[in-house]
């Protein structure tokens, strides 16, 4: 068992998400940084699909019993066990009734705390991954929750730390143009992909929105409502974008200019308000 | 089957944009039954069906070619589940959909209940189901400043669709009624009560 004792800004329970619902207009959520998330569960023997805590900006503590083993991973916070230091990208040995406590993180933004086992929460709609958009899945955690841990650990864990990059001052995000850039004029992608974009503190798991110069249209009218995949690059009349995140609305009805590709959109997760974001045209 | 163009979205999706509402409902029947290989979610929208894939499995140009070959038969044929939706006309908007539309209140009410409808594809919110087959007298627009907040089970008009709303929840659609059903239920399988493909009656209700 887990027990919360501080839950930070907002911290979810999320694993790989719940795709093939789109259509009933459940979208697949899941971890916003899908490769921390597996990078976590490896640590610990998990598969990699298995739940795990986002915590979003740190500030989380939590009291473990019985023991357990977990690892931290995606954006590097300061962490303690029961006031000892210890590193992140690695698995972490706890006694009974120790208290693991995850501070700011340096650069990013969502950390990953996997437990070997799995967090062991009711699954909805076959995921254990709260969305924030729909309100589909496990409830936010909050402070004084007690979080079950499950069984379902497959191979001892076998790496003491793993070499992970550092996130970017600046973070570069690939995309593919399309599937509707001829809404735009032919300079709209040239502007995407060659100007410096701010994130904006109105981000979060739906999306980050993002402030720099507008994306001019190449036509008016209003577009029929379609499909929207993660990374989808969507511009609202104002022609500053919105890069989609895990809990995307399953449709929209403003066009999408150009999709992010997907080892990026990890990256374009742990992008911090104020951050710069630079696109690049990625070839087919 | 021929489609306007198909689009890719990003590395591991096809949008593939139709001539009109009743290929899509045809061309998602028809990729439901017998998804193409690697096939992750299909997302069926107003003129459009996302194929969402796994890169592992396929590539976007087997999806193309799987979709060009597929042959889709008339809607009416792939009868679909029926469900009845009971309803009370007391909708807040119903004076002025009566209005837009040059009818009175009944008429609209009568005008309502009369078709058989489809469920076109959901979006919005889980359960909420773009609705068609209305009568074209009343198709009227959004309201120009949506409602911060529309109650659970509003019945409610926009452009060609009627939806109802599964829970409570900001929304710029006319009201013109209300259900008792249940939109959205976890318990049962599937959730949504009005899913693709579903046949829908409206029948009056007392308040």
């Amino acid at each position: 068992m887990i027990e919360v004792v501080r839950a930070g800004a907002l911290t979810t329970v999320q694993d790989l998400g719940r795709p093939g619902l789109a259509h009933l207009g459940v979208g697949r959520s899941g971890a916003a940084d899908l490769g921390s998330l597996r990078l976590a569960n490896r640590l610990v023997g998990n598969a990699e699909g298995a739940a795990c805590l986002e915590i979003t900006f740190g500030n989380f503590e939590a009291r473990f019993d019985p023991a357990a083993t977990v690892a931290l991973a995606g954006a590097p916070c300061p962490v303690s066990l029961s006031g000892r230091d210890k590193f992140m990208y690695g698995p972490i040995q706890l006694i009974r009734n120790d208290r693991l406590s995850v501070g700011v993180p340096t650069a990013g933004v969502r950390t990953y705390l996997a437990v070997r086992g799995g967090i062991a929460v009711e699954p909805v709609l076959g995921a254990r991954s709260t969305d924030v958009l729909s309100g589909v899945g496990p409830e936010p955690v909050v402070t004084g929750m007690r979080l079950p841990v499950g069984d379902d650990a497959i191979d001892a864990p076998c790496v003491d730390m793993a070499p992970v990059p550092p996130i970017p001052a600046e973070i570069v995000l690939r995309v593919l143009p399309g599937p509707r850039d001829d809404w735009f004029t032919p300079e709209a992608l040239t502007t995407l992909t060659s100007q410096p974009y701010a994130v904006s503190p109105q981000s979060n798991r739906v999306g980050i929105r993002l402030t720099g110069p507008a994306l001019d249209r190449a036509r008016d009218g209003e577009l029929a409502p379609e499909g929207l995949v993660s990374g989808a690059v969507q511009v609202p009349p104002s022609g500053e974008p919105v890069v989609f995140l895990a809990d995307h609305p399953v449709t929209g009805g403003y066009p999408i200019i150009a999709v992010v590709a997907e080892p990026d959109i990890c990256l374009a997760a742990q992008a911090r308000p104020g951050q710069v974001v630079r696109f690049r045209r990625e070839r087919r | 089957m021929s489609f306007v163009r198909a689009m890719p979205a990003g590395g591991g999706a096809v949008l593939i944009e139709l001539d009109s509402l009743e290929q899509v409902i045809g061309l998602d029947a028809a990729l439901r039954s017998t998804p193409p290989e690697g096939t992750v979610d299909l997302v069926p929208a107003a003129r459009t069906v996302l194929v969402v894939f796994d890169t592992a499995a396929t590539t976007a140009d087997r999806v193309v070619a799987d979709v060009s070959g597929r042959q889709i038969g008339p809607v009416v044929e792939r009868a679909g589940p029926r469900v009845e939706v009971p309803v009370v006309y007391d909708g807040e908007d119903l004076d002025e959909v009566a209005a837009m539309s040059g009818l009175s209140p009944d008429e609209v009410v009568e005008r309502h209940l009369r078709p058989e409808y489809r469920v076109a594809f959901c979006g919005f919110a889980p359960g909420f189901a773009y609705i068609v087959g209305g009568d074209p007298a009343l198709r009227v627009p959004r309201r120009s400043s949506p409602r911060t907040a529309v109650p659970a089970g509003s019945v409610a008009l926009a452009d060609e669709f009627t939806g109802v709303y599964p829970r409570r929840m900001p929304g710029g659609w006319q009201l013109i009624g209300r259900t008792d059903a249940l939109l959205w239920d976890l318990d049962r399988d599937p959730p949504a009560l009005l899913p693709p493909g579903t046949r829908v009656r409206f029948v009056a209700a007392r308040p």
